[in-house]
């Protein structure tokens, strides 16, 4: 099935609820997130730092790679390596076969969403429990997450209240609507699963080359659980999210919080190197998944998409996140990152309508903990869907439903700023060499004057300022 | 090819001709900059801020232990095997964590532990199941952590605590107890993990 934004972005219009939820979660997360960035003298050198590390990280992987198996190994872990999704499945299967259970508890974590690990674990007949709340509530309502930080923002405490009374048996009877006691209520239902049951599976924030230490950065406990009480922890982590120091930790460690939930940190950070004699997990699995970053990390525009950390910034300053809501991505990665990622992992073809779900405004860049150039991805992205012959009609469809999410004089600015934005990466001496369809049957024969720098309305408008 | 060679050759012609790595800018080594008092107020403040229990001494560990805990009704806690013996409060009966099954330590209403360090900017404390922590389960399991931190374990900023940690051992930073914004956005405390932590600073 093809990703369709502009079919599902409309839905999302459509969904009230889901805006307002959207618009306040996201407005109340900005303010956060600007008050403690700024109030770290060094918060701009950090991001630097942040994004040297990933780059000189990424620009030396495959020996990272090799120091980290080696590091894991010699703490008493065993690494595997995954090509793609269906040999990260087929290995966390058979582990999890050989612990001789039938049921596993889960951490949050977008990597084992991407390669659709539940229904392989279903169809093995081993039964997977989500235990973030937000994870657990999407789960219990066989839906998908809508947000990279708040999965189930798109549903209210009635909603969740009717599905913990459907799904929880006694820890669900007589529940009310409260917040507090739907979260008391989760940790009775969840404390006995902690306790029983033999296998976890989670993903990693990080792992450092130098030492072979492991990273999960989380809020509500749950991950220490799963990291602390099973038998055998099985941990996925995408080929990207090594680190060559320990040292590198301090980085992210402050950059992370910071910029996901406007926290100084979060309430939980765990580290592990390996297995801990008398602590924890006697087995422990790493599973290095490839599943298309190999190929990301081959085009020299965009590779830098593997620097992200998934803090969710982006989605929270994101005019078309938040309008058209997460959904409308069909993906777990949302948001501007969402659409520069999901195309690249699971192919132009597939989601070339994704790189058009933007307004170029830039915000994304400007906040990105780790300086991400997301429209200049973006934009490179169309390119190659005009060049690779995957433009349809997504990008006219995109086109509007901006009409609709901006009205619209603002959809006019939109498509001429996002014009300005993208013909100067195409532009050669002043004029366009080629353009994107329908104007590229024109182009084909003639160069297109470039847009003026400055649109009339900008121009106007400053003028109007002075 | 096995997954291991197919992604170490596709890695590697991927960054084949790539320009050599700039060299990496230096982990910031940011440190604290202002007085040690100042660091001190800092962390209690950020402690207080989590909705941390807080409490200063500079006199002896058990009776402001026990003075907590009589504030906290609680009279049984899971302790590590090499409690320090001045830490050993009256009126509380203390369950040394000899590798208890997590089913007895998920009985006992406390745990009573020291930690590896503490972080001023962020309100953390560092376990790293060192002297008088015990292991993760310990401070996991019981509904209450209590957690004893000496004036000469604190430092000021994150950098300063990575360069002190050891990196082999089992690392846990608390920052306050656990909390959820899942529903609605309302931050709820005490989701897994002990619902509440109290600290005793000494000194
Ligand atoms: S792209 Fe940047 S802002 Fe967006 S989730 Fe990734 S790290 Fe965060």
């Amino acid at each position: 099935m093809s990703t369709n934004f502009p079919t599902r972005a409309a839905d999302g219009l459509r969904n009230t609820q889901q805006r307002r939820n959207l618009a306040k979660a996201t407005n109340t997360i900005r303010g956060k997130t600007a008050k403690v960035t700024a109030e770290l003298p060094d918060w701009e050198a950090l991001r630097e730092a942040g994004k040297a590390i990933k780059r000189e990280a990424h620009a030396k992987l495959d020996q990272y790679l090799l120091q980290l198996e080696e590091m894991v190994t010699k703490a008493g872990g065993h690494v595997h390596w995954a090509a793609d999704a269906a040999e990260a499945r087929e290995i966390i299967v058979r582990l999890t076969r050989q612990a001789g259970t039938d049921q596993v508890i889960k951490i949050k974590s977008m990597t084992t969403d991407e390669i659709e690990l539940n229904p392989a674990l279903e169809e093995a007949g081993i039964r997977p429990y989500e235990t973030d709340l937000a994870d657990m509530i999407v789960q219990m309502a066989k839906e998908r997450p809508s947000h990279l930080l708040v999965p189930a923002i798109h549903k209210n405490r009635v909603e969740i209240r009717d599905l913990f009374r459907a799904e929880m048996g006694e820890h669900g009877t007589g529940l009310s609507d409260r917040p507090p006691d739907l979260t008391r209520a989760a940790r009775a239902y969840l404390r006995q699963k902690f306790m029983e049951t033999k296998v976890a599976i989670s993903g990693a924030n990080f792992a450092v080359a130098e030492t072979g230490t492991v990273g999960v950065v989380e809020s509500e406990g749950n991950g220490r659980m799963c990291l602390t009480l099973p038998q055998v922890l099985i941990s996925i982590m995408g080929i990207e999210k090594v680190l060559p120091r320990f040292d590198d930790l301090s980085v992210f460690l402050q950059l992370l919080p910071r910029a996901a939930t406007g926290e100084r940190m979060n309430p939980y950070n765990s580290l592990w190197t390996g297995v801990h004699a008398g602590d924890g997990p006697c087995e422990f699995h790493l599973v290095l998944l490839d599943n298309g970053r190999s190929k990301i990390l081959a085009d020299e525009v965009a590779r830098e998409t593997l620097h992200c950390i998934r803090c969710s910034r982006c989605l929270n300053v994101c005019p078309v996140y938040e309008r058209a809501g997460g959904h409308a991505y069909d993906s777990m990665y949302q948001g501007p990152i969402g659409a520069i990622v999901t195309p690249q992992l699971r192919g132009l073809e597939e989601a070339g309508s994704l790189p058009y779900a933007s307004s170029l405004c830039g915000a994304c860049h400007e906040v990105c903990p780790v300086k991400i150039n997301i429209p200049q991805i973006l934009v490179h992205l169309r390119g190659r869907v005009v060049r690779e012959g995957h433009a349809g009609k997504g990008e006219a469809l995109a086109m509007g439903v901006a009409a609709r999410m901006f009205g619209n004089q603002g959809a006019l600015d939109w498509s001429l700023w996002a014009g300005r934005l993208g013909q100067k990466l195409l532009m050669r001496d002043g004029t366009l060499p080629w353009l994107p369809p329908p104007l590229s049957g024109w182009t084909l024969s003639r160069d297109f004057p470039a847009l003026p720098e400055q649109s009339f309305r900008d121009w106007w408008q400053k003028r109007e300022d002075k | 090819m096995n997954g291991r060679d197919l992604i170490l050759s596709r890695v590697r012609a991927a960054i084949a001709g790539s320009p050599p790595p700039v060299t990496p800018t230096p982990a910031i080594n940011r440190v604290w900059e202002g007085d040690r008092e100042a660091m001190v107020e800092r962390f209690l403040d950020r402690l207080r801020d989590y909705n941390v229990g807080v409490t200063r001494t500079s006199g002896t560990v058990a009776p402001a232990l026990a003075g907590i805990l009589a504030g906290r009704g609680i009279d049984r806690l899971a302790v590590p095997t090499d409690l320090p013996a001045e830490w050993r409060p009256d009126g509380v009966a203390l369950v040394p964590d000899d590798n208890l099954p997590h089913g007895a330590l998920n009985a006992i209403p406390g745990a009573l532990t020291g930690a590896a360090l503490a972080i001023a900017e962020t309100g953390s404390i560092v376990l790293d199941g060192g002297a008088a922590q015990g292991r993760r389960a310990l401070t996991l399991l019981p509904d209450y952590h209590l957690c004893v931190v000496r004036a000469e374990q604190l430092v000021g900023l994150v950098p300063e605590a990575i360069a002190a940690l050891v990196p082999n051992r089992p690392i846990t930073f608390c920052s306050g107890p656990s909390a959820t914004a899942d529903i609605e956005l309302d931050r709820v405390v005490g989701v897994h993990g002990p619902r509440r932590l109290d600290v005793l600073f000494v000194g």
